[in-house]
C-alpha cells in the first residue's frame, strides 16, 4: 500500500509539474501568446494528463487485485511520520537516527507501520516554513521537529498535528510550550539543555591549575547564549575567568580560535550548531597551541577534542522515539513533559591527549563510558 | 481516472494558496531589491541585514506591547535608515556600491543582536497583524474564513506596495532614479543630482525590504537574527525570474513580473519539496534545476521556431 500511494503521488506531480511549465513554452517575449500553439500545447497537455492519469489509476487498480480491499482496511494503520530538519550536521542527524530507532523499539517500523517523509531546510529560514506547510498539507500523524527554527516553524503551522521537539535548548523560552512540565500544547519532546556546570567541572578535574577558560559560539545562536551564561556562572564558582569568542559563521572560527589562542588555558565548545560544523578548524589551532578542547557533546570528541561529558544526540533522538511512540499511542502531548537527556556520556580522546602531552587523571579515565584509543 | 486528476488539484490547491501566501510576502522584498538592482543598476547587500533589522524591530515591539502595525511601520523605517547609511556610505565617502552594501549588513547583524537582545524572539502566542485583522472581520462577519486571512492581506498589501511603487517611479523623483541608473553621466548634464537619487532609491528599497521581514517575522512566528543569510540570493532570483518570463515592457508588467517570480521560486521550492526527495539533501540543487528549467524554457521554444520557421524573426519588442 505504501508503494502504491507513492506511485500515485509521483504521477500526480509529474502531471502538475507539465501544466506548469509547458505554457511558458509557448510565450513571446513579455506576454502569453493565446493563439495557436498555445491551444495546441494545452491539447498535447490534456492527452499527456490522460495518459498518466490512465497509468496512474490502472496502477492503482493492479495493486488493489492484488491486495484485497477489505483486509487492507483492517490491517493495522499506517502513520505518516513527518521529520522536518534544520539542517545537516552530525548531531541532528544522529537525533534523526535515533528518533527513527527509538519509533521502532516501540513497534513502529518504517515501511511497516510507519511511513516517513524526510525533509531538510539546508539551514534556510523561509524553507522551514515551505516544509512544515507540505508536512501539514500532507496531513501527518506527527512531526519530528529537529533544532529550534524548524520546532518553531512547525508550531505556527499547526496547532493540532502532535509536533515532538529535539536539539531545542529552551522550548519555554522558544515559545513551544507553557513548561517543561506541562508544554499545554501540541509540542511535546526532548530538550538538550547541556549538563553545563558539569562540564565546566570537568575541565576543573582534568586540569586542575587551570585559570582561563575560551569558549568559542555563535553568538547568533540562541541555544549557545544560553548555555555561554550558565557557563560563565558555573566558570565564576570554580574560580575559573572566561573569555569569549564569537563568530557568525564557521569560516570564522579560525580566527575566533586564534584570539583565543594564547590566553586560555582550556577552551570550552557548547553545543553550538556553527561550532559543530567547524570542529576541525578548533582542533587544528588548539593543537597547534597545546590547548585541551573540552566539548559538550561525543561529536566534538571525535572530531578532536580531548573529552566531553554530554548528550548523545542519538540516544537522545531514540528517547523522543519513545515519546512520540506514546503520542502515536493516543496520549495528549500537552500532558506529556518535555525531557532533558536522560544518559549523560563521558567520552575521552587518548589520541588528543598524546599530542597534547596531557596526563589525564585516573578518576576522570576510570568512569569514562568510552576511550577512543586511535 | 477522473479521480487521480481530482487528487491532483485537490492536493495542489492547497500548496499554490502557501506559495502565493510566501511569495507575495517575499514579493514586497524582492520589489525592494527590483528598486536598487533592475532600476539604480546598484548591487545592494544590505538587504540581508535590512530584512532581519525589520524582523527584529517588529518583533522586539509586539513583545514589548505595542500594536503590530505600529511596529511594522517602525519596521520601515528602521530598513529606510539602514538605506540610506548605504547610501551615504557610497556617495558620501566615496565607498563602492558592494563594500557599503557589506559593511551596512555586517554592522546590522550586531544591531539586530542587540534590538532583539538575544538572537531568536518567538511571536507564536502574541498579537500580530494577521490576528488583529482576522478578528476585526470575524466580528463584523462571524462566519469569515480566517484561514484565508493570509492570502487576502498579501494580495491587496503586495498590490497596494506594487501600485504605490509604479506611481513613485512616474514622478519626477522616479524619471530621475530611473535615468541615474540607466545613464548617470547624461543625466548628471541635465542637473540632477544623482546621489541623491541613489540614496532615496536605496532608502526606499531597504524600508521595502524591512517592511517584508518585519511581515514575515509575523508571518511565521518568530524573528532570528540568522533569517537573513540568502535573502538577496532569492530577491535577485524572483526579479530575474519575473524579468525573463514577463519582460520589462513596461514598470507595471515588470513589478508585477517581480511579484509573479517571487511567486514562482517559492512554488519551486515547495514542488521540490512535495516529490518526497529520496535524498533530503537535494533540495537545493533540484529547486535551481527548477528554476534553469523555467527560464530556459522560453529561450529553447524560441531557438526552435526561429530554425522551423526559416528563420523568422519575433521582433525586438
Amino acid at each position: 500500500m505504501v508503494g502504491d500511494v507513492f506511485e500515485k503521488n509521483t504521477l500526480t506531480k509529474g502531471v502538475f509539474l507539465l501544466y506548469f511549465f509547458l505554457p511558458m513554452l509557448t510565450k513571446k517575449k513579455g506576454v502569453f501568446l493565446l493563439k495557436k500553439h498555445f491551444i495546441v500545447t494545452l491539447t498535447i497537455i490534456v492527452a499527456l494528463t490522460l495518459m498518466l492519469a490512465g497509468c496512474g489509476s490502472s496502477a492503482n487498480n493492479n495493486s488493489k487485485t492484488e491486495a484485497p480491499p477489505q483486509e487492507t482496511a483492517d490491517a493495522e494503520k499506517v502513520f505518516k511520520i513527518g521529520i522536518s530538519q534544520f539542517v545537516e550536521h552530525p548531531a541532528l542527524d544522529g537525533a534523526r537516527q535515533g528518533f527513527i530507532d527509538g519509533l521502532k523499539e516501540a513497534g513502529f517500523e518504517e515501511g511497516k507501520n510507519m511511513e516517513i517523509i524526510l525533509e531538510n531546510a539546508q539551514a534556510d529560514f523561509p524553507t522551514t516554513q515551505t516544509i512544515a506547510n507540505n508536512l501539514v498539507r500532507e496531513n501527518v500523524d506527527l512531526i519530528l521537529a529537529i533544532a529550534t527554527p524548524s520546532a518553531q516553524s512547525a508550531a505556527n503551522a499547526t496547532k493540532d498535528i502532535p509536533i515532538l521537539i529535539t536539539a531545542v535548548t529552551d522550548p519555554v523560552e522558544a515559545g513551544l510550550a507553557k513548561s517543561l512540565e506541562k508544554p499545554g500544547t501540541n509540542v511535546t519532546g526532548t530538550t538538550d539543555m547541556n549538563p553545563v556546570k558539569q562540564q565546566i567541572e570537568l575541565i576543573k578535574e582534568i586540569l586542575p591549575g587551570a585559570k582561563n577558560i575560551g569558549i568559542v559560539y555563535n553568538a547568533a545562536e540562541p541555544n549557545s547564549v544560553i548555555q555561554v551564561n550558565i557557563a560563565k556562572e558555573s566558570a565564576q564558582a570554580l574560580g575559573l575567568q572566561v573569555h569569549e569568542a564569537t563568530v557568525a559563521n564557521s569560516s570564522e572560527v579560525n580566527q575566533a580560535m586564534q584570539s583565543l589562542a594564547g590566553k586560555v588555558d582550556a577552551i570550552y565548545t557548547p553545543t553550538d550548531n556553527t561550532v559543530a560544523s567547524a570542529m576541525g578548524a578548533i582542533i587544528k589551532v588548539a593543537n597547534d597551541a597545546k590547548i585541551p578542547v573540552i566539548g559538550a557533546e561525543s561529536g566534538h570528541v571525535e572530531g578532536g577534542a580531548l573529552a566531553a561529558l554530554g548528550i548523545d544526540y542519538y540516544l537522545l533522538g531514540k528517547q523522543t522515539g519513545l515519546v512520540a511512540a506514546k503520542v502515536l499511542n493516543g496520549e495528549n502531548p500537552a500532558d506529556i513533559p518535555i525531557e532533558g537527556s536522560k544518559d549523560l556520556k563521558l567520552i575521552i580522546n587518548k589520541k588528543s591527549a598524546e599530542i597534547l602531552n596531557l596526563n589525564i587523571p585516573e578518576s576522570v579515565l576510570n568512569r569514562a563510558d568510552e576511550i577512543i584509543e586511535k | 481516472m477522473l479521480q487521480n486528476l481530482f487528487i491532483t488539484i485537490f492536493e495542489l490547491v492547497p500548496m499554490l494558496l502557501k506559495s502565493a501566501e510566501q511569495g507575495l510576502v517575499f514579493g514586497v522584498m524582492a520589489l525592494g531589491v527590483y528598486i536598487t538592482f533592475k532600476i539604480l543598476n546598484f548591487a545592494d547587500l544590505t538587504v540581508d541585514g535590512s530584512f532581519p533589522l525589520g524582523a527584529a524591530v517588529a518583533a522586539s515591539l509586539i513583545v514589548s506591547g505595542y500594536n503590530p502595525f505600529f511596529a511594522t511601520f517602525v519596521a520601515f523605517i528602521a530598513g529606510a535608515l539602514a538605506g540610506a547609511m548605504t547610501g551615504l556610505l557610497n556617495t558620501k565617502a566615496q565607498i563602492s556600491d558592494l563594500l557599503s552594501g557589506i559593511l551596512t549588513m555586517t554592522s546590522l547583524y550586531s544591531i539586530n543582536l542587540r534590538i532583539m537582545g538575544k538572537p531568536n524572539t518567538p511571536l507564536l502566542n502574541q498579537s500580530t497583524i494577521y490576528s488583529l485583522i482576522s478578528d476585526f472581520f470575524s466580528k463584523i462577519w462571524p462566519s469569515f474564513p480566517t484561514e484565508y486571512t493570509y492570502i487576502m492581506f498579501f494580495i491587496v498589501f503586495a498590490l497596494l506596495i506594487k501600485i504605490l511603487l509604479d506611481a513613485f517611479l512616474k514622478t519626477q523623483i522616479g524619471f530621475a532614479l530611473r535615468a541615474t541608473g540607466d545613464n548617470p553621466q547624461m543625466i548628471r548634464s541635465q542637473g540632477v543630482n544623482t546621489d541623491l537619487a541613489k540614496v532615496i532609491g536605496l532608502i526606499l528599497s531597504n524600508g521595502f525590504i524591512a517592511l517584508s521581514g518585519a511581515l514575515v517575522a509575523q508571518y511565521q512566528g518568530f524573528a532570528d537574527v540568522g533569517m537573513g543569510v540568502g535573502t538577496i540570493v532569492a530577491g535577485l532570483a524572483s526579479v530575474i525570474i519575473g524579468d525573463s518570463l514577463f519582460g520589462s515592457k513596461t514598470i507595471f508588467i515588470s513589478t508585477l513580473g517581480v511579484l509573479l517570480g517571487s511567486f514562482l521560486y517559492r512554488f519551486s521550492i515547495a514542488l521540490v519539496l512535495s516529490f518526497r526527495l529520496a535524498q533530503a539533501s537535494d533540495l537545493k540543487l533540484l529547486t535551481a534545476i527548477v528554476v534553469i528549467i523555467a527560464l530556459t524554457a522560453p529561450r529553447f521554444k524560441q531557438t526552435f521556431k526561429v530554425s522551423a520557421k526559416g528563420g523568422k524573426s519575433y521582433g525586438n519588442s
